[in-house]
């Protein structure tokens, strides 16, 4: 077993986080448009129900000086934030009819 | 449903009879030539917003901004005294970009004593005086205090720092600004420094996106599978209807309704909109702004206010959502069918994690909707370049369109008279 990446409360989602454990908007964009809507599903489906949970796990810390596992929970949900669209709204991962559009995040908030 | 009172004229474009009801040319969209004109006439003749105060925190703070319109680069630095000031970003002895990080086309930011050429070494003060010269007895007659860097008109209002490439602006920046989008001074945009700043390149003419995003009309259409409420016949059914539409000068701005989630049962929202406690119209959560009341929003009192759009003249919007957050967009030339769009979205710093993920959601949020809003322009542009049609009808709810139309003409007019007197 390598080290866990997630806080033992949440090491359930330990297969999750090497694909989805992502620090930047770029890079979680990127990993939506290259998985399939069954890849998608599955980590949403495992997710979001403990969501609420991972939440409220990391606002226990102030939010500069979260541990790097719980930093890695929080990169957790933005990528659930991320796939909402495609769950929710799409049924597939890009957003229709956006073709070769594309809109980069150039500055953003750490964590 | 409410009703929207218009004005008493019956409609809001006939509030402001100067802007006509008839069908519209988009022309102005597809021809090289009067994108000529327009860099011109209005490009290197209006204040343009270049950034705020927050990306310049310290002394020696700068960042460069391209103007592909106006073929320029300028550099905006905080000098030791505090102002903010802006240079041609142009080296005074042979022409080379001054400061610039791996690729010259790039912008570029940082923190600075002094600007220094990577070619042969001159150096320049944050106030642009030229302070060393490499070898300098080697040139003729000369004294470097002749050669400090070329300045810009600049100027800041509410944290947002303008430049004016004129050699003399025909205006102050508060003229003209003017009464409407000033009336905002004191609004704490200074406050809301959570920074997510967007960028895309658009295959259309600037002023297309710009009438994207200031008529609310093909909201319930091209967004309709956004959300469960969107997609509800009776909502379709219902189009939408702006509180309240305002024109002063060159500017313009809109005030509507937004979507409030918190009052909405959890089958009208998506789940991560209830998770989250965020959407579209942000965070659910308002952080407390402590200014009661906010200045210069909401100019018409509406009832059921949910945000102020203002369309700063040329290409600049402001969009103050109730929420407590902002937005702005920037719209650049760079062809008379190509754009670059710039979005940045701007929040209370959040206190924790759950504050932050709401602040994600309203960001992530905002992505999806610009992505169909950007590739419908394209498709717009490709067909209006084909001349079929050659007038359009625009409707009361997009007399905002018509005004920046109308304004590009006034504005290209204008110059072209000035230079046909200048030259008899």
């Amino acid at each position: 077993m390598s080290t866990p990446l997630l806080p033992k409360e949440f090491s359930e989602f330990e297969a999750f986080a090497p694909t989805w454990c992502l620090p930047t908007e770029a890079e979680r964009y990127a990993q939506r448009l290259a998985s399939t809507m069954d890849e998608i599903q599955t980590f949403y489906d495992a997710f979001f129900p403990r969501a609420e949970e991972a939440i409220a796990y990391c606002e226990k810390f102030p939010l500069d000086e979260l541990p790097a596992d719980a930093e890695r929970l929080l990169q957790l949900v933005y990528s659930l934030v991320m796939v909402s669209f495609p769950v929710e709204a799409w049924r597939q991962p890009n957003v229709p009819d956006s073709g070769a559009a594309y809109l980069d995040l150039l500055i953003e908030p750490i964590p | 449903m409410f009703k929207v009172e218009k004005p008493a004229e019956g409609s809001w474009t006939a509030h402001y009879p100067d802007i006509g009801t008839e069908p519209v040319s988009y022309e102005d969209s597809i021809s090289p030539e009067w994108h000529e004109l327009e860099r011109e006439a209005i490009f290197k003749r209006s204040w343009l917003n270049v950034g705020r105060v927050e990306q310049l925190p310290r002394k020696g703070s700068y960042f460069t901004k391209e103007l592909a319109v106006a073929n320029t680069s300028v550099v905006i630095v905080r000098g030791l005294d505090g102002e903010v000031r802006a240079f041609y970003n142009i080296c005074r002895h042979r022409g080379n970009k001054l400061v610039w990080t791996d690729f010259p086309k790039e912008e570029s930011s940082g923190n600075a004593r002094a600007f220094t050429c990577k070619y042969h070494g001159w150096k320049y003060d944050l106030d642009g005086g030229c302070t060393f010269v490499q070898q300098e007895g080697e040139f003729f007659d000369f004294d470097k205090a002749d050669y400090g860097l070329v300045p810009v008109h600049c100027d800041v209002w509410s944290g947002f720092i303008f430049v004016n490439l004129a050699d003399e602006p025909s205006q102050s920046l508060t003229e003209f600004l003017g009464p409407m989008v000033t009336a905002l001074d004191g609004y704490p945009f200074d406050q809301q420094t959570e920074r997510f700043f967007y960028r895309a390149t658009v295959g259309s003419n600037w002023k297309l996106f710009m009438d994207a995003f200031q008529e609310f009309y093909h909201a319930p259409v091209l967004h309709a599978k956004q959300s469960p409420v969107s997609a509800m016949p009776e909502v379709q059914a219902a189009g939408f209807e702006a509180l309240h539409y305002e024109i002063d000068g060159p500017h313009r701005m809109v005030s509507t309704t937004a979507g409030q989630g918190w009052r909405m049962p959890p089958e009208f929202l998506k789940p991560t909109e209830s998770l989250t406690r965020s959407g579209l119209f942000g965070p659910w959560d308002a952080p407390d702004l402590g200014v009661d009341p906010l200045p210069g929003i909401n100019p018409g009192n509406a009832k059921h206010w949910g945000l102020d759009s203002f369309q700063v003249w040329p290409n600049f919007v402001i969009l103050i959502w109730e929420r407590g957050w902002y937005l702005t967009y920037h719209y650049w030339p760079t062809s008379y069918n190509t754009h670059v769009f710039e979005g940045n979205l701007y929040f209370v710093p959040p206190k924790n994690a759950r504050e932050r993920v709401a602040q994600e959601m309203a960001a992530v949020t905002f992505k999806e909707y610009s992505l169909q809003d950007g590739n419908t322009l394209e498709a717009t542009q490709i067909m209006l370049e084909s001349r079929v049609v050659t007038a359009f009808p625009l409707n009361d709810q997009e007399i905002l369109c018509r005004h920046l139309h109308k304004v590009a003409a006034e504005w290209v007019n204008d110059y072209t008279n000035e230079k046909a007197g200048a030259a008899r």
